[in-house]
């Protein structure tokens, strides 16, 4: 993000030319416009996470808020510290005894892999029929995407359960069209889950995938076709990696806040379903403990985190080295 | 429930603007009450009469009420927690003493419910009355005639019994997800202390829902309503009212499902849900005002009559429905009443043991 404010930024700068004065204004406005990001991650990200890694440290206690210490200036500087020395790593350590926490964690991280996959393999082809449709139809493709939007998502997950539940339409189409014969439980399932998931995030999929595929130049698939490549080697040594920026971020698009869906597995997934979005709620309302769980957001931010962080670098690496 | 809290993040921070912008000579109370939970032509009565504008907010869990009162500025005038939680958030110093010089209409309620409510508060200090129910075993009458052969349902063992659920098993089974309700429930089965706080109590408890885990189809706290309606499912374990509006949605469906609700013969949860002012309400006099006017007996029958929950005010009798008052599901008899147990506030390391059992129980983990 830090890499691509610099460019923009430094594009005006260069460009002003002219006077000394726009010159300053414009390297003014450069460095406003770096800061900006790092002013909404300070409040909106460091300082929420600096409060919940604190709380996290924290005990219970019947109380409001319920946790000690709360920390506060009113006992002077040393009883500031004295607040600070109560704080301790049990809580983690606590998350370590369970078994329950690691098997959550394991679960949402494999039902979100697979949904990813799911995603991608149906809103490529989604993606890529919308890449090479004609250009005077594509921004109505585009708007037929976005279109769910315009509903609230939490409609759109409840119309679920009336297509899919035992008497739905769903089963009612097979039953009547001699298909099946005995109703398909289907709700309540991680199939429901899945399905729900793919249905839902599949815009961030499409969109970015989108994106990638239309800026590609197809004169290149000519050429391999010419060179005598069959079209699926085509699409696999030249669609695909040209679109791998697309499939990335779509991938960590539906990804990352699948990990901590709690929504579609409540109202479509069956009561086995242990996702740690669950886990999360049960500490925090149902257990009153507001320091284990936010122990546990904090440890499924760095689940998500450094795999992130991992793969920048990695990319960073490669980008260098194609230089 | 994660439908209300997103519903209600939004109508809250609605609600703080509100309060901000207000002109200081507007009367507003702030009320933060369960879902399907009154008649609304009492709220615009209650506007008529007295000139206070009530901004009438709703939860669905005791949870979420919880944890918005111990985060702390709540903005609510009036809250309405269920007894157990309610002696809990009084143990934090959540909510301040009723005074009750401003609640002429204490007078009407009933000795009955105030003696048992004093259990979770003490004299009655914080909180009064709202309505009251029992847990108890809801069902299609028709689809447990078909799996069982009888369209009676009088006691628990139908439903903790694994060979009796188990034939109700493809007609579909719903559980309160909830172990505050259920737990003391399958100890009261098992003729143990329901309020029992014993690792080995609960171990017991464990073992019979894990029996007939198999045969439940869903854990939820309110899906069971509709799920009842339209008869997708053939049992569900809830609170009385809930099933009687299910009873009503099916009526009115007219698609010949008949629903029955049962207080099981060894004895059900009795619950209260109490009217109580947190600390730090803006609008003190107001939320007296309120909560005396939901005392008179005319308004709180009016919303019995509506939400079909018994209340607890005595007055309040002779103008709710005859079919209401009669009804022993709603108002139990004396000798019904008597084998209803109370459930009391855990302590926290209980509660943490009772969470990770049900977790046991719902996910298998």
């Amino acid at each position: 993000m830090s890499s691509a404010a610099v460019t923009t930024a430094s594009a005006p700068a260069t460009n002003a030319g002219g006077s000394a004065l726009a010159r300053l204004g414009a390297a003014f406005f450069g460095r406003l416009v770096i800061i900006v990001p790092y002013v909404w991650l300070l409040f909106f990200f460091l300082i929420p996470f600096v409060i919940v890694f604190k709380i996290s440290l924290s005990q219970t206690a019947i109380a409001i808020p319920p946790y000690t210490p709360a920390l506060d200036f009113s006992g002077g500087i040393s009883g500031f510290i004295a607040q600070l020395k109560q704080l301790s790593l049990d809580n983690y350590t606590w998350l370590t005894q369970d078994a329950l926490y690691f098997n959550a964690y394991v679960t949402s991280v494999i039902i979100a892999a697979i949904s990813t996959v799911l995603t991608l393999l149906v809103g490529y082809p989604i993606a890529y029929g919308m890449a090479r449709a004609p250009a005077t139809i594509r921004p109505t493709l585009l708007m037929l995407v976005i279109l769910p939007f315009w509903t609230s998502f939490l409609i759109r997950v409840y119309a679920w359960i009336g297509i899919l539940k035992p008497e739905g339409l769903l089963n009612q189409l097979l039953l009547a069209t001699g298909v099946i014969h005995q109703p398909l439980i289907i709700l309540n399932t991680y199939t429901a889950i899945f399905i729900g998931i793919v249905y839902s995030y599949l815009p961030f999929m499409v969109l970015p995938l989108y994106s990638a595929l239309e800026k590609m130049d197809y004169s290149l698939i000519e050429a391999a076709k010419d060179l005598g490549c069959p079209p699926t080697g085509a699409f696999w040594k030249i669609t695909f990696p040209l679109s791998l920026p697309g499939v990335i971020a779509g991938c960590l698009l539906v990804f990352i806040p699948a990990v901590g869906e709690f929504v579609i597995p409540d109202l479509l997934g069956g009561s086995q379903t242990l996702m740690i979005g669950k886990t999360l709620w049960n500490e925090f309302f149902a257990n009153r403990d507001w320091p284990v769980s936010s122990a546990v957001a904090v440890i499924l931010l760095l689940l998500l985190i450094v795999p992130i962080m991992l793969f920048q670098r990695a990319q960073a690496r490669a980008q260098e080295m194609d230089r | 429930m994660i439908r209300k809290a997103l519903w209600l993040s939004a109508t809250s921070a609605f609600l703080t603007l509100f309060t901000v912008g207000g002109h200081a000579e507007d009367r507003v109370v702030n009320v933060f009450n369960w879902s399907d939970y009154i008649d609304s032509s009492i709220i615009d009565d209650f506007t008529k009469e007295t000139g206070i504008k009530v901004v009438y907010d709703t939860f669905d869990s005791n949870e979420i009420l919880e944890t918005k009162l111990l985060a702390g500025g709540s903005g609510y005038d009036v809250v309405v927690p269920s007894g157990n939680f309610l002696a809990r958030q009084i143990q934090a110093g959540v909510f301040q003493k009723l005074d009750k010089s401003k609640l002429p209409n204490l007078s009407n309620m009933w000795d009955v419910i105030s003696e048992r409510t004093s259990k979770y508060d003490p004299g009655n200090e914080y909180s009064t009355n709202y309505m009251w129910g029992t847990v108890g075993i809801g069902y299609n009458i028709k689809k447990v005639q078909a799996a069982l052969g009888t369209d009676k349902i009088d006691s628990w063992d139908v439903f903790f019994n694994p060979e009796s659920l188990a034939k109700l098993k493809d007609c579909g089974v719903y559980v309160l997800d909830s172990p505050a309700d259920m737990i003391p429930a399958a100890l009261k089965y098992l003729g143990l202390d329901p309020n029992s706080t014993s690792a080995d109590d609960i171990a017991k408890a464990e073992e019979v829902m894990l029996k007939i885990r198999p045969s439940i189809r869903k854990f939820h706290s309110s899906e069971y309503i509709n799920a009842l309606a339209n008869g997708d499912i053939c049992l569900a374990v809830g609170f009385s009212g809930d099933v009687f509006q299910a009873r009503n949605r099916a009526q009115e469906a007219k698609q010949g499902v008949e629903i029955g609700y049962a207080v099981p013969k060894e004895g059900a949860q009795i619950w209260f849900d109490q009217m109580a002012i947190p600390a730090d309400a803006q609008h003190v006099t107001e939320a007296h005002e309120f909560i005396n006017y939901m005392m008179k007996p005319e308004v709180i029958a009016k919303s019995s009559n509506f939400v079909l929950y018994a209340n607890g005010n005595k007055a309040s009798q002779q103008f709710v429905d005859k079919a209401i008052l009669d009804d022993p599901a709603i108002y139990p008899d004396v000798a019904t009443l008597q084998k209803l147990y109370t459930v009391q506030p855990y302590d926290p390391k209980t509660q943490r043991i009772i969470t990770r059992t049900w977790t046991k129980i719902v996910t298998g983990q």
